[in-house]
């Protein structure tokens, strides 16, 4: 793309317009002169607690007082009782590993980590997590023991990963 | 009211740099309308299965307004990830069953290689829940079904191969299907030999990013009448079932209970004998955008009982002359996947197929009427159904 963008700046001059030829068709393309960039901006004020827990490196979900649900991920709404009233509480950080994978082609986004593992363990209380298996994945199998712990990503803010238990 | 298919059309798929939105969705709505024998004035509603995002165009029905030169109809765009065509089939269909219109003409298009495959890559990924997943651990859209296809694994025993000779099979299809994005053939050896993408997917196990456009025009029964129409086939039912947005929200990963559902109403609707479904017809499509999601189609179709659909892809009963034919257009997988064109081109290929006038090599034997479509948006978020028959019921 950077390239096609440059081949319309040259052609600007040249031709008059923004285009590019198509290296493999040979088809004339007009090249977008309108760049989009998106960011969204998220709110976390009903769960923050989930935050509060992890910077004490607990995991916390929701639970409904009346009807005693848990939610994970955390939701501040139990819709069976049609109420909210919600208190927290900690999960149990021990489970068992239901099913990997190991992301080698990485959006762009994510192209300074090096391929990673994305694991769903159900913990003890029954509720599952997804999150990034620790260690190597071929040393694993579904029914494998784990447990999460709360980590730092490399950009510096808090995480939870999967961690096999040995033995 | 009954529903039929009057008239159906496709573009190549592929990489499509020689035509703009407004031009590539014209090579599907022409010969639709040319085979209905419809004009612009007898389209009461148009609805368009789009996506969009990576292309420049978002209100593309009005786009098509324009561009096809049609006056006073009704028109809508719909989303539902890789099912929008099936929710744009949808759309028209109760359309007509409910009375509110006799003609509709649906059409599915993407231009997804507007924008480079970094993007594209970037914007499919948010198919799941973007903020739990995406956002937070990077799964891709190879990740998330690989997910599925390792707890596969895990259970019943499946491997690598297994897989792969589902791409081998497709490949095999596409090759003999004109329309299709990949015509060539591939060796079990080639497909097991490609990079990971997302462990066990290697690049053979992934649909490619796709350019195309395929159309329907469906017609009331009593249209179907009054115009005397010989050419068609009858929409006998569809099932529509949505699942959780978050992987593990899910209780198994060896199914998609979205689409069991789905299956489970479209069945009924028909009349189908849910024991043995694929007595009943004569070949399916199913949504195979990674090839471990056709083996867990076949056991939520119930075309072989859980864990046991691996067994079809081993003994080969899927190919023409097993026990369903499955993805003789080439499926998702060598055909393409345009996403909002995929679901409308899955009735373009049962009206083919019903009709027998699918290409040599690849038309099916017509012995039951009936041809089945399986449609998948998201990781099995929204699960379509739709199962097409010569007679109607
Ligand atoms: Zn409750």
């Amino acid at each position: 793309m950077d390239d096609l963008r440059k081949a319309a700046e040259t052609n600007i001059k040249e031709y008059g317009f923004p285009v590019a030829i198509d290296e493999k068709s040979g088809a004339l393309q007009w090249v977008d002169m309108r760049d989009l960039h998106l960011k969204y901006v998220i709110s976390i004020e009903n769960i923050q607690n989930f935050y509060e827990g992890l910077r004490e490196g607990k995991l916390l979900a929701t639970k409904c007082k009346k009807c005693g649900e848990l939610f994970f991920p955390p939701q501040k709404d139990c819709p069976k009782c049609m109420d909210d009233d919600m208190e927290w509480v900690e999960l149990k950080n021990e489970g068992v590993l239901e099913t990997l994978t190991v992301i080698f082609v990485r959006p762009p986004s994510f192209a300074s980590y090096d391929p990673y593992t994305v694991a769903i363990a159900r913990l003890d209380d029954g509720v599952k997590i997804t999150a990034w298996l620790k260690g190597d994945p071929q040393k694993v199998r579904p029914g494998q023991r784990v447990k999460v712990e709360v980590s730092k990503r490399k950009e510096g803010y808090l995480m939870y990963e999967i961690v096999p238990v040995e033995g | 009211m009954a529903v039929a298919i009057i008239g159906a059309g496709q573009s190549k798929f592929g990489t499509r740099k020689d035509v703009n939105v407004a031009e590539l969705a014209w090579e599907a709505v022409k010969p639709a309308m040319q085979s209905a024998n419809v004009e612009q004035k007898d389209i009461d509603f148009m609805v368009v299965g789009t996506a969009g995002m990576w292309s420049s165009e978002a209100a593309v029905p009005a786009l098509m307004y324009e561009y096809g030169k049609f006056e006073d109809v009704g028109s809508m765009r719909v989303e539902a990830a890789c099912a929008t065509g099936n929710a744009a089939i949808r759309v028209g269909y109760t359309a007509i069953e409910s009375g509110e219109a006799d003609v509709v003409l649906v059409l599915g298009v993407e231009k997804m290689q507007e924008s480079p495959n970094p993007t594209v890559i970037e914007l499919i990924g948010r198919f799941g829940s973007y903020f739990w997943e995406f956002e937070n651990f990077g799964l891709t859209f190879p990740g998330y079904y690989a997910l599925h296809a390792t707890a596969y694994m895990a259970k019943y025993g499946a491997t690598e191969e297994d897989f792969a000779r589902v791409a081998v099979k497709n490949h095999h299809y596409g090759a003999k299907n004109p329309y299709a994005q990949f015509q060539r053939e591939i060796s079990l050896e080639k497909a097991l030999n490609s990079p990971y993408v997302a462990w066990p997917f290697k690049l053979f196990d992934c649909s490619p990013i796709t350019d195309g456009s395929a159309a329907v025009i469906l017609a009331s029964e009593e249209k179907v009448k009054e115009w005397g129409i010989e050419e068609k086939i009858w929409i006998l039912g569809q099932g529509v079932g949505t699942g959780t947005a978050n992987l593990s929200r899910r209780e198994s990963f060896t199914s998609l209970r979205s689409a069991a559902y789905a299956a489970e109403v479209a069945y009924k609707k028909a009349g189908i004998d849910m024991d043995a479904p694929y007595k009943y017809l004569d070949g399916a499509d199913v949504h195979d955008c990674f090839t471990a999601a056709e083996v867990i189609a076949y056991e939520d179709l119930r075309f072989a009982k859980r864990g046991e659909g691996v067994q079809l892809v081993r003994e080969e009963q899927t190919y023409i002359g097993g026990r369903i034919p499955v993805n003789v257009d080439g499926g998702l997988k060598a055909k393409g996947h345009p996403i909002g064109a995929t679901g409308v081109s899955q009735a373009v290929e049962a009206w083919k197929q019903l009709l027998s006038k699918a290409e040599n090599g690849r038309q099916v034997d017509v012995k039951n009427g009936r041809y089945l479509a399986h449609n998948v948006g998201g990781t099995g978020h929204y699960s379509y159904v739709t199962i097409y028959g010569l007679e109607k019921r």
